[in-house]
């Protein structure tokens, strides 16, 4: 019995981190409508940056995120006004190969640079523990689920509430009627943009602490956040966590009861199922799966 | 107020817009008649700056709209009602409400506006935190003509308020849109609904084949012979 809570409650952890990750995504692909395949890689670079933070200045990975999440969030900006901006009025297809282009791009710099190893960060509390009721609760795992809900809690009220919020919700649903409105289109573009690309930076600082950093670890990352934005539904911040925390229990309960290799391929098998039955998502409202042509 | 003077505007090569000349007087309710495809939304699409247009020029005010990007030509008191009504429909009426509201001067009154635009539309209120998708058709409607005029536009342009609505809420509307102009707000009317839309209309504007074909005071256009046979079936 243990067993099984200690699978779910680790499961439960990191799926906080992948629905930071996927929130990210969700404020991109639901506002700009682009399908980034690049996504993946901002993981990578803020992960890349907390390792040479600590590791040149000793910066603690939690505190490196007050310097990480401000240079993502322009990043995010430049990456909209060169690799984007241009082709937004283009077809999927071409987006789609851009945004490949550029996550080639930016792994095979990486490699270049910072060498094919694995990195991680040393801190004292990497392997710290709690013990509750039999249940081991990692502590940088536990401090990465609450900084992540912390976030999208933050994240979906300002969605609801400021009029910049209510505003990228009313693009998400129809663009051309909340230019309209009188509403900038473009300048929310950016704006998402720059907002989506800190949020899944901040995830993969909090990542650090328990998992090491490789060129190509984004491409798992890519993926599993379209999963998530789609069964989460577009445009829901609340779906897309609840998706999060699915799709991590789904990994953590396949990594142990069936094989680590195919943890992957259980919650694409999952997802294909839910879509067969539901193509609007566990929680959509008609709107992801159809983007990514799976409708 | 707007003039619209030779406006040519293309989607591809079809010509939707032929050498379109219309002027709206302030106070005035204007009405724009006309079968399917006649180029009657193109029109209003052209006046808030969404499409553009090879040559003409569309002046509101004095003020030359021709490069002015849509959400400026809000800001300056232009609101379009989009056929269909086009609500944002996963969020509140009271949010859909509020976009209407964005450009600034607009934003600066909100609470004022709401209330003016709650009195007038009662059952807005009481849908107030209810999703704009879960209203009938005929409180989308209100709900869409109401957010026009949270943008405190001095001109409102309504596209096809009628369609899908039932006779006796058509009436209400058309009732509505009396004491919308009466509190001083100038309006141009796209409809098929062609004699609740003469009852109500000072000019009235009759375009087939993206071209004006007759224009004038209302009760003169009403009499005339084409008129009479093609929209009012006498």
């Amino acid at each position: 019995m243990d067993l099984y809570i200690q699978v779910l409650v680790s499961g439960l952890l990191l799926g906080g981190v992948y629905a930071l990750i996927s929130v990210g995504l969700n404020l991109i692909f639901g506002v700009v409508r682009i399908i980034n395949f690049a996504h993946g890689e901002m993981v990578m670079i803020a992960m890349y940056l907390t390792f040479w933070l600590h590791h040149f200045s000793k910066l603690d990975p939690y505190v490196s995120a007050i310097v990480i999440m401000p240079v993502m969030f322009i990043f995010g900006i430049v990456f909209q006004r060169i690799v984007v901006q241009p082709i937004l009025a283009t077809s999927a297809t071409m987006k789609i190969f851009a945004t490949v282009g550029v996550s080639l791009l930016l792994q095979n710099l990486a490699l270049i640079a910072w060498k094919g190893d694995f990195r991680t960060v040393q801190t004292s509390y990497s392997m710290s523990s709690l013990e509750v009721f039999d249940i081991i609760v990692s502590i940088p795992r536990l401090v990465a689920f609450s900084a992540a809900l912390l976030s999208i809690i933050v994240l979906y009220y300002f969605l609801k509430y400021t009029y910049v919020g209510k505003a990228l919700r009313a693009i998400v649903e129809d663009h051309a009627v909340a230019r309209l409105m009188g509403v900038n289109v473009e300048k929310h573009y950016i704006l998402a943009f720059g907002m989506g690309t800190m949020f899944t930076a901040l995830g993969g600082v909090l990542l650090m602490p328990f998992s090491s950093v490789y060129p190509t670890v984004g491409v798992t990352f890519t993926l599993l956040a379209f999963v998530v934005v789609v069964l989460g539904g577009l445009g829901s911040m609340s779906g897309t966590f609840f998706a999060g925390l699915f799709i991590g229990v789904v990994e953590s309960i396949g990594g142990t009861f069936v094989s680590p290799a195919l943890k992957e391929a259980i919650y694409f098998a999952i997802f294909v199922l839910v879509l067969l039955v539901r193509p609007q998502g566990l929680f959509g409202k008609g709107k992801g799966s159809e983007e990514v042509g799976l409708k | 107020m707007l003039a619209i003077e030779n406006v040519d505007c293309y989607y591809g090569d079809f010509q939707a817009l032929r050498d379109v000349t219309m002027e709206i007087r302030e106070g005035q309710i204007v009405a724009l008649l006309g079968p399917n495809a006649a180029g009657k939304s193109t029109t209003l699409t052209a006046i808030s700056g969404v499409i553009k247009y090879p040559s003409g020029r569309i002046t509101f005010e004095g003020y030359d709209l021709t490069h002015v990007k849509p959400e400026k030509i809000v800001a300056m008191g232009i609101a379009h009602v989009p056929e269909g009504r086009r609500l944002f429909n996963t969020l509140t009426v009271k949010e859909n409400l509020e976009l209407g509201a964005y450009p600034k001067h607009a934003r600066a009154r909100v609470s004022d506006t709401l209330e003016q635009v709650y009195a007038l539309f009662p059952v807005l209120q009481e849908r107030t935190n209810q999703q704009a998708g879960s209203l009938s058709g005929g409180e989308q409607q209100m709900c869409a003509i109401a957010r026009g005029l949270m943008a405190q536009p001095r001109l409102l342009m309504i596209d096809e308020m009628s369609l899908g609505l039932s006779p006796i809420l058509v009436k209400q509307m058309f009732d509505m849109i009396r004491r919308i102009a009466e509190s001083g707000v100038t309006i141009l009317l796209v409809e098929q609904q062609v004699h609740h839309t003469m009852e109500v209309a000072d000019y009235t504007y009759i375009m087939e084949k993206g071209h004006i074909m007759l224009s004038g005071p209302t009760q003169e256009i009403a009499g005339h012979a084409h008129v009479k046979k093609a929209y009012l079936g006498m």
